[in-house]
């Protein structure tokens, strides 16, 4: 099977920053992958970049084999760092806009996980908390059975107590054949979740192990290594 | 059966050990069917692939049996119950020595002290 994800030497430039340097990276099918890395580390100009919301400077990319466009958008599910749902929308209506747009939108799926989180159809969005918000996206973004979820900082804003029920949420909900990538700073969080990681530092990928392999050969788990390797970056 | 990572050992290593602990102690009848994979990563919140490679050293350890047509379940084969409780209370024995060594309590009183305690 290709890789589901190819970056070779890519680059994005805002004016005189270089978010992404040259950044070479491989993801294969199936797996539970994290992405971690300290603040500007280029964690979420490259799930945008994946996704198609911006356009490389330099390098290419490829999703399933193709540059993103509509074919990839249709294989990937999205869910951005912030939610962009128009306030008086009701939880129903976001998912019949999720019907409508994704073929591989399952609403049966969707249903259980909003008995799950305790989400209400009927509920405006305006009136929900922003970890509701968060456990919303969530919902409609595994609902879909994608070949690549992109997971922006999916546990910032919901409490401890709901996170572990998102991390069984994502468990529950994910296509096995896909592959979900998950950006965060709070590994001990999703740390058991994770078959690889993948460190982001200065636009590159400084590593890309599997996490048994380093519990195995560091002795260390993955979120003490990640504190050891940036802890004069800040 | 909790499921609580706590070292810097692989998850899938510490999974098998709490697993093992629930079979030997008796929270799984021999011969009962045991939970599927997916249900069990559900439970332990963790990937399904760490549970995969969890149960494996389990079937390696003759613990879990592996069925011709679907899903797994516990040994009935006492012996091997036996062998494994025994490993287990092995390793206990020898984290108690090593402890009172540190607290500067030597072989012989750290026995009498373990026989003369009653547990709770």
């Amino acid at each position: 099977m290709n890789p589901i994800v190819t970056c070779t030497q890519l680059t994005k430039r805002f004016g005189s920053t270089v978010a992404l340097d040259g950044l070479d990276l491989k993801l294969q099918r199936g797996k539970i992958i994290g992405l971690a890395g300290p603040n500007s580390a280029g964690k979420t100009t490259l799930i945008k970049t994946l996704e198609g919301l911006l356009q490389p400077t330099g390098g290419t990319v490829l999703v399933d084999g193709q540059k993103p466009g509509p074919y990839t958008k249709s294989v990937t599910s999205y869910m951005a760092d912030r939610p962009s749902f128009a306030d008086w929308m009701k939880v129903q209506d976001l998912m019949d806009i999720y019907s409508d747009f994704f073929a591989d939108f399952d609403p049966v799926k969707a249903q259980e996980i909003c008995n799950a989180l305790k989400l209400e159809r009927g509920s405006l969005i305006k009136t929900l908390s922003k970890g509701t918000k968060e456990k919303l996206q969530l919902m409609l973004v595994m609902s879909r059975k994608a070949q690549l979820y992109l997971l922006d900082e999916p546990l910032a804003g919901v409490d401890p107590a709901a996170r572990e029920y998102i991390m069984k949420t994502i468990v529950a909900g994910y296509n096995e054949a896909g592959t979900v990538l998950i950006s965060t700073h709070l590994i001990t969080d999703v740390e058991k979740l994770l078959d690889q990681v993948v460190f982001l530092n200065r636009g590159r990928v400084i590593l890309h192990r599997d996490t048994d392999e380093i519990r195995e050969t560091e002795g260390r788990s993955v979120d003490e290594l990640f504190r050891d390797m940036f802890r004069f970056e800040g | 059966m909790e499921f609580r990572v706590k070292d810097a050992r692989p998850i899938w290593q510490q999974l098998a050990d709490i697993i093992t602990e629930s079979i030997v102690t008796g929270e799984f009848a021999p011969g009962e069917r045991f939970p599927s994979v997916r249900d069990l990563a559900l439970q332990a919140g963790v990937n399904p692939n760490t549970m995969q490679r969890a149960l494996s050293r389990l079937e390696d350890d003759g613990l879990l049996i592996t069925g011709r047509t679907a899903g797994r379940t516990v040994t009935d084969n006492g012996d091997i119950l036996l062998q494994v409780r025994r490993m287990l209370a092995e390793d206990r024995v020898c984290e108690y020595v090593e402890d009172m060594k540190k607290l500067g309590i030597g072989r012989a009183q750290a026995a009498a002290m373990a026989a003369e305690e009653k547990g709770e």
